[in-house]
């Protein structure tokens, strides 16, 4: 008798973890390209990683320029692919503020008030993110769209390629799902 | 004075959201069962995000105490 109940527990138990949204973990859309939305991001990312949430970033369309490393640089480009490399940020430093940008003065000003208020900078929260585990992966399809080459991407610890089955797998037992 | 005994005292004052919460977590490997650490903190986000750090993750928030210009909170880790 006592082991039939041991059973059904373990049963329930098994149940309960497999419920979609039931893993404490946060998967996350970036899509904007903004300096803003990826600091607010990351702030987000990492916090959930400290709160011992288990961090899924994906990275698509206008996000994905972020990801890349402004020393990299390879060849087998199109026009085209040469054009929107040349017009997309080089990197997560060159990317800019959403509203106030004023030609560059508005994202100069914002990173000097964070420095000055020791808010952490973009590029030390990648670090960080790393460090806790915080998993990203970046949209194939636009990366093909804008011809970036996953070799002109960031050394990030994991850092990898998936599609759209990726980020749903990751987004349907997860607790948290955000867009932005 | 608190009645607790103090293990270690964690000076994270300047730091700004995220990093207080961040640097408590990366903290908590490095203690024993029970023990009690004091967090000086100069970020008021701290007042609420560290009792709902220590509700999602386990651990407890003993006191927190706010003065000018510093706020003490007093964790215990309980997991």
């Amino acid at each position: 008798m006592a082991l039939d109940v041991e059973k059904e527990i373990a049963g329930l138990k098994a149940q309960a973890e497999a419920r979609p949204g039931a893993k404490r973990k946060l998967s996350m859309v970036v899509f904007s390209g903004d300096l803003d939305k990826h600091i607010a991001s990351m702030i987000i990312a990492t916090g959930a990683a400290a709160m011992g949430m288990e961090v899924v970033v994906f990275y698509t369309f206008w996000g994905t320029a972020a990801l890349r490393d402004p020393s990299k640089r390879v060849g087998g480009k199109n026009l085209v692919e040469k054009m929107f490399g040349m017009m997309l940020p080089r990197g997560r430093d060159m990317t800019k503020l959403s509203k106030m940008n004023m030609a560059g003065a508005g994202t100069a000003m914002i990173k000097a008030v964070m420095k000055k208020k020791n808010v952490a900078s973009l590029g030390e929260m990648f670090d960080l993110a790393g460090q806790l585990g915080v998993k990203i992966i970046i949209c194939e399809m636009s990366m093909d769209l804008m011809g970036f080459k996953f070799e002109e991407m960031i050394d990030y610890p994991g850092l990898s390629i998936g599609g759209v089955a990726t980020f749903l797998a990751d987004a349907g037992e997860s607790a948290v799902q955000l867009f932005i | 004075m608190p009645d607790y005994k103090i293990a270690k005292t964690l000076d994270y004052k300047g730091l700004k959201c995220p990093m207080p919460i961040v640097k408590i977590s990366q903290e908590m490997p490095k203690l024993s069962l029970g023990d009690v650490v004091e967090v000086q903190t100069t970020d008021p986000g701290s007042l609420s995000d560290f009792p709902a750090w220590a509700k999602t993750t386990g651990q407890q928030v003993l006191e927190t105490k706010q003065e000018p210009g510093l706020i003490t909170i007093y964790v215990k880790k309980t997991k």
